[in-house]
């Protein structure tokens, strides 16, 4: 009490006493990650990740905080030496981790970037939308939002299983994807007759990201929503702060175009918290010079990243036909050219006559089958198919430190 | 010594670790990895019979599991293990050959199971090569966890305000370039002159300020003499006032005073200047004093009426625009 009637007289004092005690959050009590590009904002005064910078910098360089990666900003011939919001404050280069300079070399994302392409900055990058096979309307519902929300968005029913072929897996249709020209492939997976995870294939070579889907809510479930206009959106991208954040940012910028049309006013918003990303669409209006009115608009739903691959979904190299048989060479003897047969076929005739089915060429394949067997099924613990990279995958073990964060 | 019976008198009437009971329907099974049917009955127990033979299945081979009364006291070395040909029919004859003057009824059990083992493998593979979707078990309280961390980063996250303090940063760093379609005239108009008036604060000689003044004075000379004058009584019989007003003020920069006394100022500028001290020009005086920002500073505003219906940003009633 006696406090409240000071700081009412003196205002200096409720400040001084703030920012003394400055409250130890998860969010800014972060752990330190030498993968950060971007200095994450609103950090604790004792966080060791300032603690981190402070130690290893030699000379005082202010590290200022950010909280955006970048917004798709205007360019091209429209506005003319516009100073653009500053980027983002980067890590300086110092202790920038080397390997971020590789992932700049080998951006997937270069010629959306590119400012000398020649591609038409005003045309929206075409995006296919499907879903897993045999999906049902729920999932089709979310679609048909995820195409009001991505300009260049078309949505198609995933081929089912004929009479004459399977259902075509992902890699087969990312390639058909590629030959029509989209440069983005989103599938949502359904399960129990909801959309539960959302694949984001950049098309074409580029890598493939695995979502989690929670908490959707369609624009008709969201109470007073606004109604969405075919503008372009603005881009929002909060708190994408590690190479790998960076990454799933710039991936979700690829599915916009890159100029936005501000006299649409609305704002897609994909904001991370803790890993979690959260999907907003606005509609907004600037009330005053400090304050803004947001009114949303379209779906809300909720992403985790469980694994980032390099490459376009595997195209089931497990039916690719089998090797040519190989036939002896007359020269050579048995024992030299398959000395793992004659192992098995000692093994074997202790045990009585088994009889060496026809051609020795069968047995070599068996062995080298039995040996592949057993790589992929490491492989497959890690939940990769065959020919197919995890750049990042997450594990439940990754949970346990509760400020361990990954974007 | 190795007795069935009397293992079977223990084992299968009394208790068993491997038993599984299914009441409803009096049946009895067994969870024994080298029982041949899988059923709990003493003709199929690989505890109770010491001569026994079985077949199982390891990554994808198929074994012959024999036990014989000799190996009794071995436990370790009881079961014999020999892999079968990848040839069924090959596989049935190894079987005859192995299990040679064994009960029939084991023989042909043990047929039976690589029967139905070659099938089970067969599509195994065949549905590898099928793409089917990978079936991934669902970890309740793993589930509950995200679920719980999801919530609380929603509130950790204020997202609305985030996404206002970006927009308005974007605002104020003019990424909306010079004329923005997204802003109201007046908005734009009060962070643009904040900004001048930022730059005016910072410029420390007189010069640049008179500079400045003189600019205005220019284009306010377009207006070729119009005035637009007010109620207002003081303003009306501008010139001595001004007059007065004019040394203090000009010492004071950064006057905090009233609005109508800095505009003024801001006109009449230094004695220097010959023009007769004009009142109010070019300018439409607020009623509501209140609503315009309070400004350091000489400065000029200019004011239009405008003739279209204004949206006023101040309506809540609008439901969507």
């Amino acid at each position: 009490m006696e406090r409240r009637k000071l700081e009412k007289k003196n205002p200096e004092l409720k400040k001084k006493r703030q920012a003394e005690n400055v409250p130890m959050t998860i969010d800014n009590t972060r752990a330190y990650d030498p993968s950060m590009v971007t200095v994450p904002s609103g950090l604790h005064p004792k966080s060791t990740i300032l603690a981190e910078f402070s130690a290893r910098s030699k000379s005082t360089v202010p590290i200022k905080e950010s909280s955006t990666v970048g917004s798709s900003e205007p360019s091209g011939s429209k506005v003319t030496q516009d100073p653009n919001p500053a980027p983002p404050p980067a890590v300086p280069a110092e202790f920038m981790d080397p390997e971020h300079a590789a992932d700049i070399a080998n951006d997937p994302f270069a010629a959306y970037f590119d400012p000398d392409s020649e591609r038409d900055p005003s045309e929206p990058p075409k995006v296919l939308i499907t879903t897993s096979p045999y999906a049902t309307a729920p999932t089709w519902a979310f679609c048909d939002e995820l195409v009001g929300v991505f300009p260049g968005a078309q949505f198609f029913k995933r081929k089912k299983k004929s009479f004459r072929s399977n259902a075509p897996p992902l890699g087969t249709i990312a390639g058909w994807a590629v030959k029509r020209g989209y440069s983005s492939l989103i599938v949502v997976n359904e399960d129990h007759h909801k959309p539960n995870a959302l694949t984001m294939i950049h098309l074409p070579a580029g890598p493939t990201a695995y979502f989690k889907l929670t908490s959707v809510e369609l624009t008709r479930e969201i109470y007073g929503h606004a109604r969405a206009s075919p503008h372009y959106p603005e881009l929002v991208l909060n708190n994408f702060v590690t190479r790998l954040g960076h990454a799933v940012g710039r991936m979700f910028q690829t599915l916009f175009p890159p100029m936005p049309e501000f006299e649409g006013r609305q704002v897609v918003t994909l904001h991370n918290q803790r890993d979690f990303l959260f999907f907003r669409r606005h509609r907004y209006m600037f009330k005053s010079t400090e304050r803004t009115a947001l009114q949303e608009i379209g779906p809300r739903f909720t992403l985790k990243l469980r694994s980032l691959k390099t490459g376009l979904p595997s195209n089931n190299p497990l039916g690719a036909p089998m090797k040519p048989l190989e036939m002896a060479k007359e020269d050579e003897e048995p024992e030299q050219q398959y000395p793992h047969i004659v192992e098995e076929v000692a093994k074997s005739e202790d045990n009585g006559e088994a009889g060496n089915s026809g051609g020795e060429d069968e047995e070599a394949e068996e062995e080298s089958a039995r040996v592949e067997k057993e790589e992929t099924k490491r492989d497959e613990k890690k939940g990769a198919r065959k020919g197919e990279e995890f750049a990042w995958a997450w594990n439940p073990r990754m949970d346990f430190k509760k400020r361990n964060f990954y974007l | 010594m190795q007795s069935d019976d009397v293992i079977w008198e223990i084992v299968g009437k009394s208790h068993c670790s491997f038993r599984v009971k299914v009441p409803e329907k009096n049946q009895q099974f067994c969870r024994n990895a080298y029982n041949l049917t899988g059923i709990c009955n003493k003709r199929d127990c690989p505890l109770a019979n010491s001569r026994y033979a079985t077949v199982r299945e390891r990554e994808g081979v198929i074994y012959l599991y024999t036990k014989t009364i000799e190996r009794a006291h071995l436990p370790s070395k009881m079961w014999e293990r020999v892999p079968l040909p990848n040839n069924y029919m090959k596989a049935l004859e190894m079987i005859d050959s192995e299990l040679l003057y064994w009960p029939d009824y084991m023989i042909h059990r043990c047929k039976q199971r690589i029967t139905k083992i070659t099938q089970y493998l067969i599509k195994m593979r065949r549905m590898k090569l099928s793409n089917a979707p990978k079936v991934v078990p669902i970890k309740k309280k793993l589930d509950r966890r995200e679920a719980r961390r999801e919530a609380k980063a929603l509130r950790a996250a204020h997202i609305e305000k985030a996404i206002e303090k970006e927009l308005i940063e974007r605002l104020k760093t003019k990424a909306y370039g010079d004329q923005p379609l997204n802003v109201n005239e007046d908005i734009w108009k009060q962070i643009l002159d904040a900004e001048k008036g930022k730059e005016k604060l910072d410029a420390e000689l007189e010069d640049e300020d008179e500079l400045d003044e003189e600019h205005e004075l220019e284009e306010e000379e377009e207006w070729d003499g119009r005035e637009f004058v007010s109620d207002d009584s003081e303003s009306e019989f501008g010139g001595l006032s001004d007059l007065e007003d004019m040394e203090p003020a000009q010492d004071d920069e950064e006057d905090k005073s009233n609005d109508d006394g800095s505009e003024e100022e801001g006109d009449t500028g230094s004695p220097r200047r010959k023009r007769p001290p004009k009142t109010s020009l070019g300018k439409r005086k607020a009623i509501d004093d209140a609503k315009r920002p309070r400004k350091r500073g000489a400065r000029v505003e200019v004011e239009y009426e405008e003739e279209q219906e204004l949206v006023d940003p101040q309506k809540e009633s609008i439901p969507s625009w």
